[in-house]
């Protein structure tokens, strides 16, 4: 297997009293799905804020295509090609397709806005994702599905050229067929030669397009393997009892320390 | 960036890519934009709509009703008496764009309008010297206004109100309770009561059209030749014509003799207008050609997804507090220059609400994200008709107070609405 485009050693978080992450390891490989499932209160969502700059870690280490990176914020962290497509998707409904994607980074020139540039590059990624979800770039975003907007948000991450893609529940909100264009496009992702990340709680989803998962449990990571050698109830037990067989924390999950 | 195209076919099951149109519309027919604008129109977005078809009804009762409404002199007057709404109304754009609310500026144009006059009056100043002075004060209003709301995070309602009080006792505080400051300096004065030589309003007409022809000619020839979405070329066609009807139409009107005395013409276009149409113009290119004014339309339409994109939310809605105050003291010079003093009260009373009427009535929410430069403009000549043409008719103010809030009333619950039906249709 190729080596990791980023990788986390040894993280662990604290708010306050409560050790939310305890000695954390987390990979994510180019061209592959790594999924990342857990309980409620697990840690997934404070390993990603982690991941994206937005809280600082107490140890641990992080590495970003082989070399140690100091990250200081989400800046930094969208600076090393990483995009994080939230739960909650951060686009404004007030704007067009176009002007989403380009969100902050506007083309200029000459001091204006370069309209012809923006559109024909949101045009060629759109296209190169195959999304042909949308009648027109130029419709505003309040006039699209959930999975329209999923698919915006993906592709705004892949006209930024990023080498990692973090998607938080991209399918939680979405209907049968939408939940599989998103699906459809996070496999592209990719293929494309990506690194991606998906957090979800649907096993279903998980187990179609992920390479490998990385399951936490109560703050602790539980098993990190590739999606092929576990089955759907392996998963839901490393989820909800830490363990499932030889898999996962050795130690009594029970009485360890949180 | 990755271009190289995937099969759909191959990987995607059918599901995938059925139920798209696929993004090939690039161009429609004239009355295809036509319905295009009608839906929009149906599913709340409707614009400055409203504001037209109720300058033409309230042009409509204002000429049958009084006499001197349609003459030449009452109508270029109409036109001084609405400069100040409009710049106002426009300076609110900005800030209203962001949800937020300036309900100081209209004492803060007077606040700097104040300093104008007392720099001139008491100081011996030349005027550009005291109208920088004032727009350096309306800066700092705003600076101020600015920093305490996205700083501290009070509600711009609430500094706002604090400050429209405050600078009224500022203003009465250097004015002195019943006076009054002149304000009679000859070029400030002559932006309210002078005209343009007519030949100098009919070039200012035709650069103008020339250049928005030429440039809305090459805009469309680029999306052209670039396959990207662009309107039918008779629209492009359409606006142009519009344009130059409603442009030349206006500078022939106003290039006509208003006198009633014969030995002294009135004739050419106010001088206020140029200052209005001049920051119409570099409004409209603020908001629609600059990532700043992107960046406006971005916090406005969410702030979350603005922050996360990158933009300094927090010096955005500083700065647009800064222009909406610094634009405000501009408007309250043209009021000082139409009343040729600056008073205690002036500034205060209904001039805001008058602002956020004209703003409002035009097409801007206030919910943000919504609302263009020319929409203050329209909105603005809707407020200084009902008020010209009620003043004409000789009730007593108490009606227009009643009127002017009723149209207020009408145009935030038209905002409203229309913004629940755009969320239901999601046009």
């Amino acid at each position: 297997m190729s080596d990791p485009i980023l990788e986390l050693r040894g993280i662990n978080k604290s708010f306050g009293v409560v050790h939310v992450l305890h000695d954390v390891d987390f990979a994510v490989y180019p061209g592959q799905v790594t999924a990342l499932v857990g309980d409620n209160g697990a840690g997934k969502s404070t390993l990603v804020k982690i991941i994206a700059g937005i809280y600082g870690r107490d140890t641990g280490d992080y590495f970003f295509e082989g070399k140690p990176v100091t990250v200081h914020g989400p800046r930094d962290v969208a600076a090393l090609g990483i995009e994080i497509v939230y739960q909650d998707l951060a686009l404004c409904d007030n704007l067009d397709i176009v002007q989403n994607m380009f969100l902050g980074r506007e083309e200029v020139k000459r001091g204006t806005l370069d309209e012809t540039k923006m559109e024909s590059r949101a045009r060629e990624t759109l296209a190169s994702l195959s999304v042909r979800t949308v009648n027109s770039v130029r419709q505003a975003v309040s006039s699209l599905s959930g999975g329209q907007r999923q698919t915006v948000a993906i592709a705004k991450a892949v006209l930024w050229n990023s080498k990692i893609v973090l998607l938080d529940e991209p399918t939680a909100a979405l209907g049968v067929a939408q939940t599989r264009q998103v699906l459809d496009l996070v496999r592209r992702l990719a293929d494309h030669g990506l690194g991606v990340v998906l957090i979800s709680h649907n096993m279903g989803d998980v187990l179609e397009v992920a390479d490998r998962i990385t399951a936490l449990y109560l703050g602790r990571v539980a098993a990190d393997v590739p999606a092929k050698d576990v089955t759907h109830s392996q998963i839901v037990e490393l989820i909800t009892a830490g363990r499932s067989g030889n898999l996962g924390i050795s130690e009594n999950p029970a009485t360890a320390t949180v | 960036m990755t271009t190289e195209t995937n099969d759909p076919g191959s990987a995607a099951p059918a599901t995938a890519d059925t139920a798209f149109a696929g993004d090939t519309v690039t161009t429609t027919s004239l009355g295809g934009a036509f319905r295009e604008y009608l839906g929009r129109v149906r599913g709340g977005d409707m614009g400055s709509l409203p504001a037209i078809a109720g300058l033409v009804v309230l042009m409509t009762i204002f000429s049958l009703a009084s006499d001197t409404f349609t003459t030449n002199i009452n109508l270029a007057n109409l036109a001084t008496q609405a400069g100040p709404i409009c710049v106002l109304a426009l300076a609110l754009v900005p800030v209203l764009l962001l949800g937020d609310i300036d309900l100081s500026a209209g004492v803060a144009g007077s606040t700097g309008a104040m300093t104008t006059g007392l720099l001139i009056v008491n100081h011996g100043q030349s005027w550009p010297v005291a109208t920088l002075a004032a727009l350096v004060v309306g800066a700092a209003i705003g600076l101020a206004i600015g920093v305490l709301v996205a700083t501290l995070g009070i509600p711009s309602f609430v500094v706002t109100l604090a400050f429209f009080l405050g600078l009224q006792g500022v203003l009465l505080y250097f004015i002195g309770q019943g006076g009054s400051v002149r304000f009679d300096n000859d070029f400030l004065r002559g932006l309210a009561i002078k005209n343009v030589d007519p030949t100098v309003g009919w070039i200012g007409a035709i650069v103008i059209l020339v250049a928005y022809g030429l440039l809305s000619l090459r805009t469309f020839r680029v999306q052209v030749s670039k396959g990207l979405q662009h309107p039918p070329f008779s629209l492009v066609v359409l606006r142009i014509a519009a344009l130059t009807v409603i442009l030349l139409g206006l500078v022939a009107f106003l290039n006509g003799n208003r006198s009633r005395n014969p030995n002294f013409p009135i004739e050419g276009v106010p001088r206020m207008l140029i200052v209005v149409v001049a920051l119409l113009i570099v409004w409209h290119f603020i908001l629609t050609r600059t990532r700043y004014g992107r960046h406006i339309y971005a916090v406005g339409g969410n702030r979350e997804a603005a922050r996360r994109a990158g933009i300094n939310v927090m010096g955005i809605r500083i700065s647009a507090f800064v222009a909406c105050s610094t634009m405000a003291v501009v408007s309250g010079l043209l009021l000082a220059a139409n009343t040729g003093k600056i008073s205690p009260g002036s500034g205060g009373g209904n001039t805001l609400l008058y602002a956020v009427g004209a703003a409002v009535i035009g097409g801007t929410s206030l919910f943000g994200g919504k609302g263009r430069a020319i929409d203050p403009i329209i909105g603005g000549v809707v407020i200084a008709t009902v008020n010209n043409g009620l003043g004409l008719l000789n009730n007593a103010s108490w009606i227009n107070y009643v009127v002017t809030g009723a149209v207020l009333l009408v145009a935030a619950a038209v905002d409203a609405i229309s913004r629940r039906r755009r969320s239901a249709s999601g046009a």
